[in-house]
């Protein structure tokens, strides 16, 4: 079915490069018209008008499933865009993201009980000594947007905190965030840490955070380094997809 | 509105007639190469270690700073609850302005830094506009019962927060309120995280009341040159910045800022002939640095 809603139309118009816009065109390739209103009231932060659709949608009977990929997740895909390209900033994706969770309430619960596999298991934190949240907020919210599992430690976590919440929940993926400079080697602390035990190969491990940069990633032993969310949730893609 | 203080006074009519007026550089990494741990207290330092703090004022000041931040950044109530330090913030700001001034000389001046609280206003967070007020008007006539003679608002994102912050100062105090905001280089140019440009930044900011207008930390130098040309064209207020020495690579488990004094020294003419008046630096930036400056200036 062709996009139907003006408003995803022209939120669609709003990529920039072709050949992406195509990509995330796809999404609602076979979106019904009820899955497209989600994804508009979702890109606009429209938390009320999420949710009654979300219910809306469960009430006509449409899978749990659908209304997450079609819906929530293929609208997220355009916020992470706007947001990667200036065209939208923190505010806009904090909004989004509520909306999103409105919608996540009644799908949650289906999704859970009906045992369903997430895409992935990512754990997140923000490093030992470092108080400091958005950025890895940002990165959760656009994590759960695209259909991963987040544990969050919140911030100041130590090392020890990392090892056990990738052993409990046998994550495949760890993300840690710093925005101090004084605080950015308490990354390569951790991973050292996991060597330490022999348990780097269990998992692949990203890092961000503004001070950062792909060299620094790179001298410590990261798998991959984010420099915002949208790369986050790419890096997060791709380690799945290469275990897979 | 309060009167201005004869100290913030001063600054203004030094700036009015053409000087330069150099300010300091990092106090984040000159503390952590003095004894602050990865994510201590650094407000809190001004209390347990206020050796450290009087010689940081001192050699800034001995390097040829015309004025000194107060280490009271991170010092809102907001910050400071995160360390459960909550009660202590006037005693903090108070103690960081008073260390300061102990070594300032007469015609030195010391500024209070007023950093972000770190929350988001209502509706996108939880914090009201009063209780952002009344973070702001504690810090600072706690800094201007230590003696600081004027404040930076630094390291803002948000143009709603920074106004809070402007008016809390000048409706309290007798002091003279800069503000300073930090824009990331993306691709449609520079922005805060928020979404403020330094052309609207500029234009806000003094529709707010700020005196003198600026930026700091950033990405290096060279960005900050071009953020200052564009907040130039869009204020005839004095400005101020103050940059970071680029982003920090680590090299060894050590971490390293890039760029050296003497190659900041020639970047910061740049900036005083873009039009700013008062120019220092900001994370990884250290006394040497401002000797350069200093040298610099005054070759």
């Amino acid at each position: 079915m062709p996009i139907t809603n003006e408003t995803l139309e022209s939120e669609l118009n709003n990529i920039e490069n072709s050949q992406e816009r195509d990509h995330i065109r796809k999404l609602w390739d076979h979106a019904d018209i009820l899955m497209q209103e989600i994804s508009v009231n979702l890109i606009q932060g429209n938390n009320t008008a999420v949710d009654e659709l979300t219910k809306q949608a469960l009430d006509n009977g449409f899978d749990a499933n659908t209304i997450l990929d079609e819906g929530l997740i293929a609208g997220m895909a355009i916020v992470g865009i706007k947001f990667r390209d200036n065209l939208i900033f923190v505010p806009e994706v904090l909004v989004a993201a509520r909306a999103m969770k409105a919608g996540m309430v009644y799908i949650e619960p289906i999704l859970s009980a009906s045992g369903i596999e997430p895409i992935g298991k990512v754990i997140m934190g923000t490093v030992k000594g470092d108080l400091h949240d958005i950025g890895k907020n940002l990165c959760i919210m656009m994590l759960r947007g695209a259909g991963f599992t987040v544990i969050d430690l919140g911030v100041d976590t130590s090392s020890e905190e990392f090892i056990e919440a990738v052993e409990e929940h046998n994550a495949e993926i760890l993300g840690m965030s710093a925005l101090l400079t004084t605080t950015m080697p308490n990354m390569g602390k951790t991973i050292t840490s996991f060597e330490d035990i022999e348990m780097r190969d269990l998992v692949k491990i990203m890092v961000g955070g503004a001070p950062l940069s792909q060299e620094f990633a790179d001298e410590m032993g990261a798998d991959g380094f984010g420099k915002d969310a949208i790369s986050c949730v790419d890096l997060a893609k791709q380690f799945v997809a290469n275990e897979n | 509105m309060k009167t201005l203080s004869n100290k913030s006074q001063e600054l203004l009519n030094r700036i009015s007639q053409g000087e330069t007026i150099i300010s300091d550089g990092g106090t984040g990494t000159y503390l952590q190469k003095n004894g602050l741990e990865p994510g201590g207290c650094p407000e809190e330092f001004n209390d347990s270690n206020p050796e450290v703090i009087k010689k940081m004022a001192r050699e800034y000041f001995e390097a040829g700073s015309d004025m000194v931040l107060t280490n009271s950044f991170g010092g809102s109530v907001f910050r400071q609850k995160h360390y459960g330090f909550e009660e202590y913030v006037f005693k903090f700001n108070k103690l960081a302005a008073q260390h300061a001034k102990s070594q300032a000389p007469k015609h030195g001046f010391v500024c209070g830094s007023l950093g972000p609280t770190g929350e988001f206003l209502e509706p996108l967070g939880t914090v009201s506009n009063q209780e952002m007020y009344d973070s702001f008007k504690n810090q600072a006539l706690a800094l201007e019962e230590g003696g600081a003679d004027c404040v930076v608002i630094e390291t803002m994102l948000d143009i709603d927060e920074t106004s809070i912050a402007i008016n809390a100062v000048r409706e309290n105090t007798n002091m003279l309120a800069m503000a300073s905001m930090t824009f990331d280089k993306g691709p449609k140019g520079f922005f805060t995280m928020m979404g403020v440009t330094p052309e609207d930044a500029a234009k806000r900011l003094q529709q707010s009341g700020a005196q003198i207008i600026g930026a700091n930390c950033g990405n290096g130098i060279e960005n900050m040159i071009e953020i200052s040309s564009k907040m130039r064209e869009s204020t005839d207020r004095p400005m101020i910045v103050h940059c970071n020495a680029g982003i920090p690579s680590l090299v060894s488990g050590e971490i390293l800022y890039p760029e050296s004094p003497e190659y900041m020294a020639e970047q910061f003419m740049k900036l005083i002939e873009v039009g700013v008046n008062i120019v220092g630096g900001c994370c990884g930036t250290s006394p040497e640095h401002i000797k350069a400056l200093f040298n610099a200036i005054n070759k």
